[in-house]
This record gives C-alpha cells, sequence and structure tokens, in this order.
C-alpha cells in the first residue's frame, strides 16, 4: 500500500510537468508530434529511474558536502548512454530531438528527486519512486504531443484521423501553441487537484 | 563582419532561446514578476552565458577533440560551467560587491541552467569558430533579456486584471508567454543563415 503511494503520487498529485511545473522546456519542445514526445518521456523515464537506484545505493557512502556534483555526474553520465544508442540505432529521432535530449541532463526534476527522495531511502523504494515520476513525465508528454498532433497536423502518430475535409490549425504546432496548451492544462490540473482534496477532506472527516 | 552582424541579430530575434527554442523556461517564469530583478537577471545570463561558452569552446575544441574524447563532452561541460559560475561568484564577491550586491543571488540559480548548458551545445553542434560562437552567446544572452523584461512588465500589469482562479499564476503566464511567443513568430524569414 504504502510502496505503491510512493509509485502514484507521480502520476497525477505531484506529476512533474503539469503540477509541480518542472522540466518544462522538453514539454514544449518536443511535444509537436507523439513520436517525439513519447520518445523523450522514456528517455527521461530511464535516466530519473536509474539515477535514482544509483544515488540510493551509494547514499551511505557520499560525503554531503559533494554530494549535488557526484549526482550531476552520475546524471550526465546515464544521459550520455541514452545518447550514443539513440545516435546509433535511431539517428532520425536523435536529429529531430537534437540538443533537449543531451539537456536532459539539466532537468530540474531528475536532481529533485535525487536529493530529495532517492538519497534518504532505500534502493527499492527510491526506484519506484522515480519509475512513478517517470511515468507522469511520459504521460504527461504523450497527453499533450496526441493534442498538438491532432490539432495542429489532424494526426496521431503520422495515421490521419479526421480525413482529407480536416483543415489543421497550424498554431498548435508552433512554438506559441505549446505555451498556449500548457496554460490551460495547468490550469485543468489545478481544478483536479482541487476537487481530489475537497473529496479526501470529506472522506477525512466522515471515517 | 556581417555574417556576425547576422548571427547576432537571428540569435536575439528569430531564434529567440525562450520563445522559439524553449531554454530557460524555469528561469523566465520564475524571475518575470517585477521588472528589476528581470533586468538583473538578464545581464547576469548575458555576463554568464558568454563566458561560459568562451570556456566551453576552448574546453572541447583545445582538449577534448586533440585526445579524442569527445563522447564526454556532456559530463565535462556541465562540470566545467558548475564549477566556472561557481568561480565566478567567488571571484565577483571578493573584488566587484556592488555588482555582487545585483546579481549575487541570480548567479547560484543559473549555475546548471538549460539554457547555459544549451549555447555551447549548439555551438558545438553548429561547429561554430571561436568568434561566432561568442557572438552567438552573447546575441542569445541579449534576447534571453529582452524576453524576460518584457514578461516581467506584461506581469507587472496583470496583477490589476481579474484572471479566473484556476488560471492565476502560472497558468495565465503561459497564455501570456505564448502571446509573446506569437509576436516575436513575426520576425522568422527575415534573416536565412
Amino acid at each position: 500500500m504504502e510502496l505503491w503511494k510512493i509509485f502514484s503520487k507521480g502520476l497525477v498529485l505531484e506529476n512533474p510537468i503539469l503540477v509541480l511545473a518542472l522540466s518544462l522546456c522538453p514539454a514544449i519542445a518536443v511535444t509537436s508530434s507523439v513520436v517525439t514526445a513519447i520518445t523523450m518521456g522514456l528517455t527521461v523515464m530511464y535516466v530519473i529511474t536509474f539515477n535514482n537506484v544509483v544515488v540510493s545505493l551509494i547514499r551511505n557512502f557520499v560525503n554531503p558536502k559533494v554530494r549535488v556534483p557526484i549526482y550531476i555526474i552520475s546524471i550526465a553520465t546515464i544521459d550520455t548512454l541514452a545518447v550514443l544508442l539513440l545516435k546509433a540505432y535511431a539517428p532520425l529521432l536523435y536529429k529531430e530531438l537534437g540538443i533537449y535530449l543531451e539537456l536532459v541532463v539539466v532537468f530540474a526534476i531528475i536532481l529533485a528527486r535525487a536529493e530529495v527522495f532517492a538519497s534518504k531511502n532505500s534502493v527499492v523504494r527510491s526506484f519506484l519512486d522515480g519509475f512513478g515520476m517517470g511515468c507522469g513525465f511520459l504521460f504527461a508528454m504523450v497527453i499533450i504531443g496526441i493534442i498538438r498532433e491532432l490539432l495542429g497536423n489532424g494526426t496521431i502518430l503520422g495515421i490521419s484521423v479526421f480525413g482529407q475535409a480536416y483543415d489543421p490549425a497550424l498554431l498548435m504546432i508552433l512554438p506559441p501553441g505549446g505555451f498556449i496548451l500548457i496554460g490551460y492544462l495547468v490550469a485543468l490540473f489545478k481544478i483536479i487537484n482541487n476537487y481530489w482534496e475537497k473529496r479526501q477532506r470529506i472522506r477525512g472527516e466522515v471515517a | 563582419m556581417k555574417e556576425y552582424l547576422l548571427l547576432f541579430a537571428s540569435a536575439v530575434l528569430i531564434n529567440n532561446f525562450v520563445l522559439s527554442r524553449f531554454l530557460g523556461l524555469c528561469i523566465f517564469f520564475g524571475v518575470s514578476k517585477n521588472v528589476n530583478a528581470a533586468l538583473g537577471m538578464g545581464m547576469a545570463v548575458t555576463g554568464v552565458m558568454t563566458l561560459s561558452s568562451m570556456c566551453s569552446w576552448a574546453m572541447y575544441n583545445l582538449v577534448l577533440v586533440p585526445l579524442n574524447l569527445t563522447f564526454l563532452s556532456l559530463v565535462v561541460l556541465v562540470l566545467l560551467i558548475a564549477s566556472f559560475v561557481q568561480l565566478l561568484e567567488m571571484l565577483i564577491r571578493k573584488f566587484i560587491p556592488t555588482l555582487y550586491e545585483m546579481w549575487g543571488i541570480y548567479l547560484l540559480l543559473i549555475a546548471t541552467n538549460c539554457v547555459i548548458l544549451g549555447v555551447p551545445l549548439i555551438n558545438i553542434e553548429a561547429n561554430y569558430s571561436f568568434a561566432l560562437s561568442t557572438v552567438n552567446a552573447l546575441g542569445a544572452g541579449v534576447g534571453f533579456g529582452i524576453a524576460l523584461v518584457l514578461m516581467a512588465s506584461l506581469r507587472e500589469k496583470l496583477r490589476f486584471a481579474d484572471v479566473p482562479k484556476s488560471l492565476e499564476g502560472l497558468g495565465v503566464a503561459f497564455i501570456l508567454a505564448g502571446c509573446l511567443s506569437l509576436a516575436f513568430f513575426g520576425f522568422s524569414g527575415m534573416i536565412n543563415i
């Protein structure tokens, strides 16, 4: 039960993109199509989970004074692996994602999870925390990607949905559309979270 | 000379780092609540970006390339820039205290930030010469500063507006950034490099 809670909080209540508003750069930059959004989401999921495990494993040997540089080296190494793999096996995707893939290193959410959670918790819990946060990230990226590709191009994963008659709203796949869409999504998640909290409170009073 | 001017203009207006490349959004939304802070942050970013891009160019082209270690560039550049900003902060605090009072708090915020790391990576990818990468970094910093100050002035005005409750704060700031980005979109196609 408790483990499920660690995993699930990253999905909605503490969603890294929509609620914590961390790591927004990729959320807008690479979500103009679903494929790039998924690739980016998976990369981040892998880096954050792997890094949480590594940080948790070494948490008793690291001198607290130098912990941040050590976390950064760990993140950079793990991310370099992902970059090199994609470069070798999916050069087209790599080209499309460009420098954003390399910039995963400086995503605040990864360092934040290492510092706040993994450096204080056991390996299993850290793994679940990273995995949950990664899933939340992937989930938000895919939602944004689907909405933008559907409205801006009339397709999902390159398959036409609305048929020929649809006149695509080009704005949505351009940068401004990304900003505006995220604005509304943040507002939507705020409403959902408020509703959820109210319900929890009522349930608490009844119990 | 023309090449440099074109690159500068394109980095400031057309490929604006915040509004069309989405780098440094954390700073962009975090420090754009009042104009004075935005101005300070803009100058700090410009300074740090130019200097750190010079360092990274030297590191990459004079050390990593001859040693055939370019696959380590990410690890090396992140550490280089983070320690460089730390060093800069110490030097400024020691020798120019007045500047430190203006900039100090921003310097640590930008030590590991995507916009500061992004510019050297773009320079490496485009294979720019030392002068060109410096100009690119300078333009990127100025463009970032302009966008930040514009955004801050808009948000100061917004304080008197009646915004729906769920959109308050971050939500409306994003929509505002979208409009600003739309305005900057008008510059695209002006210069082709």
